[in-house]
């Protein structure tokens, strides 16, 4: 399934004067989950970051981007790295969007010397002791997403919470990201499958407990049938539910129905937000596409930007020193707003509060409510030590 | 205690909608020996047409046919127009062209539907929740579900144990030469049965619609916990594939509900979780390997 897209070999074609048209595209690899339940996720990184590249130039400097399907399976992520490193002699890496494969993919890449940009994923294990200069992440370390919604439940009142994950590394983050910032009791914690479709058991027990608040990552597919089920169960209405962005996006949203009405939801970007870069994504997207943006599209977007401004400020060199130190800078105006790295080259930026509500035309949306953290980093940077 | 009955109603449930896939899938590979691995295909076809149907008419008697008739209509399609080259070449030729299969169904269904999940609303009729003894509400759809598969059940077993399509089937499992050689068109049988494997595949998959995404990929979440069942209650054995699919829904179901309970009164909090997780995910291959032990065969092999 390799979706191989050629974007600049017709500009050198053309016979135009400048000279660096004449050298050959950088090649950028993309590994990302395009097939299974995760699929519209790595479709929309992947689409959000060719919504950057204009005329196939990134930063004015001809790129090429080179997509393989990861199917969600570690050991398959690791075979296209070193695919794309051997073969095809990649440098710049970005895509992932599972924590389990970029686990199992990225030690290669960056080992190898080459760079690797995270568009969504940021496990624990590479944001601390294990921290390196060649891995950068766009998104947001994996805790902070969840930590965000631990700060919104605490604001929020909730003495009381019940928690729930799936069990691999991103849920593990989840729960502990969660419990960091939130101030009440948990009274209930459990760990789901991440291949597991009915949750029946674990609804009956939310109800057993009978907690203030529930709290639950479940990204994707997982999502869609985790509401539908807390509905159908009678849940929904009755006790709260705080979520972070990846439990919620526009596409879920669409395919949940009534089930995520009044849904207190935290995020580094939305659709709403009111600056120029995030204006100006959000009417590009809507003239490429036709469908939804959603958080992973916006990330996908900032990701290919952030390359842009590091090939503008090397002149075009893409060697990994020198377009490393040019990333560091961050000299990008990122569609959520404010954005820097931290130590380890992790996020530092802004949670905001968004609430599900009905909008005039009964249909449900996200809309933006509130800062719920400031210049928020992660809890690992400290133990980083490049 | 409320709870217990709760998380068994929860097991029979999951278990009857494994029975439906598992039926059809053990069927074909006791009377055909084809190892169907697009199984998971036709369920997901089952969803979508139903979906769509659902979505564009609002009639639910309408989306149910739908959704019956495009799985068995692309069964008895893929039957003839692949599956019949493959009869007489061995089991990884067969895996091989239905796992092929699955590649293709996923894409198609990408490529005409979206990767995104699709939105199915739940039948007026069923919504809401019921209080069937006092202090356990539990959704009206899920007991339909329950009641749906105890009828099918009893329809197979009279389909199978009272018909002459079913002395076929069932003789097609244990003596399929001696069918063969008594003149009876086994094409046609062949046909059949796939085509009602795949019915109830995509009945699995009408009804799995309002609980879970339905979304490309879907088939394959669950095919391998059919395969499970199908193992456990013994190749080609619809009753097997019955006891089998609840014993792995009320398992699963039970060790998921309560394991962390029970493990979190031997050790600490955290511990106990990791390994309740760890425990409860593999509860149903400890139970496959133990009847696997005691009955190397299944519980009820056709081929006994």
């Amino acid at each position: 399934m390799k979706r191989s897209i050629l974007l600049s070999a017709l500009i050198s074609g053309l016979g135009l004067t400048t000279p660096t048209l004449a050298q050959s595209p950088i090649k950028i690899g993309m590994i990302t989950t395009l097939s299974g339940p995760g699929g519209y996720l790595g479709q929309d990184v992947r689409d959000g970051f060719k919504l950057a590249i204009e005329n196939g130039k990134l930063g004015g400097v001809p790129v090429e981007l080179l997509v393989e399907d990861d199917g969600l399976k570690p050991g398959q992520g690791k075979q296209i790295a070193e695919k794309f490193m051997k073969t095809d002699g990649i440098k710049i890496f970005t895509g992932i969007i599972f924590s389990n494969v970029l686990g199992a993919a990225v030690p290669d890449i960056v080992d190898n010397g080459a760079l690797y940009l995270s568009a969504n994923a940021a496990p624990s294990a590479f944001a601390g002791k294990e921290c390196h200069g060649n891995y950068f992440v766009i998104s947001w370390q994996n805790d902070s997403l969840h930590e965000s919604a631990g700060q919104n439940a605490t604001n929020l009142g909730y003495k009381k919470a019940f928690i729930l994950a799936p069990n691999y590394p991103a849920g593990k983050d989840a729960l502990t990201g969660f419990k960091r910032y939130f101030k009440g009791s948990i009274v209930g914690e459990i760990y789901t499958r991440l291949d597991q479709t009915d949750f029946a058991a674990e609804l009956a027990q939310v109800r057993a407990a009978a907690p203030d608040v529930v709290f639950q990552f479940h990204p994707g597919g997982l999502g869609i049938a985790f509401l539908r089920q807390y509905q159908q169960a009678g849940l929904l209405g009755k006790i709260p539910m705080v979520v972070a962005a990846p439990s919620l996006d526009a596409v879920t949203l669409a395919a949940v129905g009534d089930a995520a009405d009044g849904l207190s939801v935290t995020s580094h970007w939305n659709s709403d937000f009111d600056n120029p870069a995030n204006r100006k994504f959000m009417t590009a997207w809507s003239k490429a596409y036709n469908r939804s943006a959603t958080y992973y599209a916006s990330q996908g977007y900032d990701t290919a930007l952030a390359i842009a401004a590091a090939l503008t400020a090397t002149g075009g060199k893409a060697d990994p020193k020198s377009l490393g130190a040019a990333l560091r800078n961050a000299d990008f105006q990122s569609v959520r707003g404010k954005f820097r790295f931290g130590p380890n080259q992790h996020p530092v930026q802004d949670w905001y509060s968004l609430k599900v509500e009905k909008g005039a035309d009964g249909k449900l949306t996200l809309n933006t409510k509130g800062t719920v953290l400031k210049d928020h980093g992660d809890a690992y940077a400290t133990q980083c030590k490049m | 205690m409320t709870l217990v009955v709760e998380q068994l109603l929860n097991g029979v449930q999951l278990g009857v909608m494994l029975f439906l896939l598992a039926a059809g899938l053990t069927l074909v590979f006791g009377v055909m020996g084809i190892i169907n691995l697009a199984h998971g295909s036709l369920y997901m076809i089952g969803a979508y047409a139903a979906a769509i149907v659902a979505e564009r008419s609002g009639s639910t008697a309408l989306a149910l046919v739908a959704g019956l008739g495009a799985a068995a209509a692309f069964g008895v399609l893929v039957e003839i127009a692949v599956l019949r080259r493959l009869y007489a070449r061995d089991h990884l030729d067969q895996v091989l062209a239905t796992f092929a299969l699955i590649l293709f169904v996923n894409q198609a269904t990408a490529m005409l539907f979206g990767r995104q999940p699709i939105f199915v609303a739940v039948p007026s009729l069923l919504q809401g929740s019921i209080e069937p003894i006092p202090g356990l509400t539990y959704p009206v759809f899920r007991i339909a579900v329950i009641v749906v598969g105890i009828v099918v059940a009893i329809g197979l077993y009279v389909l199978i144990n009272k018909t002459r399509i079913g002395m076929l089937v069932r003789a097609g499992a244990t003596h399929r030469q001696m069918v063969r050689a008594l003149g009876v068109d086994v094409r046609l049988l062949f046909t059949a049965v796939f085509g009602l494997g795949a019915l109830l595949a995509g009945f699995a998959g009408v009804m799995a619609g309002p609980i879970l995404a339905v979304q490309v990929g879907m088939g394959e979440q669950i095919l391998i916990l059919t395969f499970v069942v199908m193992v456990i209650g013994g190749v080609g054995s619809v009753r097997g594939a019955l006891l089998g699919a609840l014993m792995v829904g009320i398992v699963d179901t039970l060790m998921r509900a309560f394991m962390p309970g029970l493990l979190r009164g031997l050790m600490a909090g955290a511990d106990a979780d990791a390994l309740a997780a760890g425990l409860s995910s593999m509860g149903i291959y400890l139970l496959m390997a133990i009847v696997l032990l005691v009955r190397p065969r299944g519980l009820f092999p056709a081929h006994a």
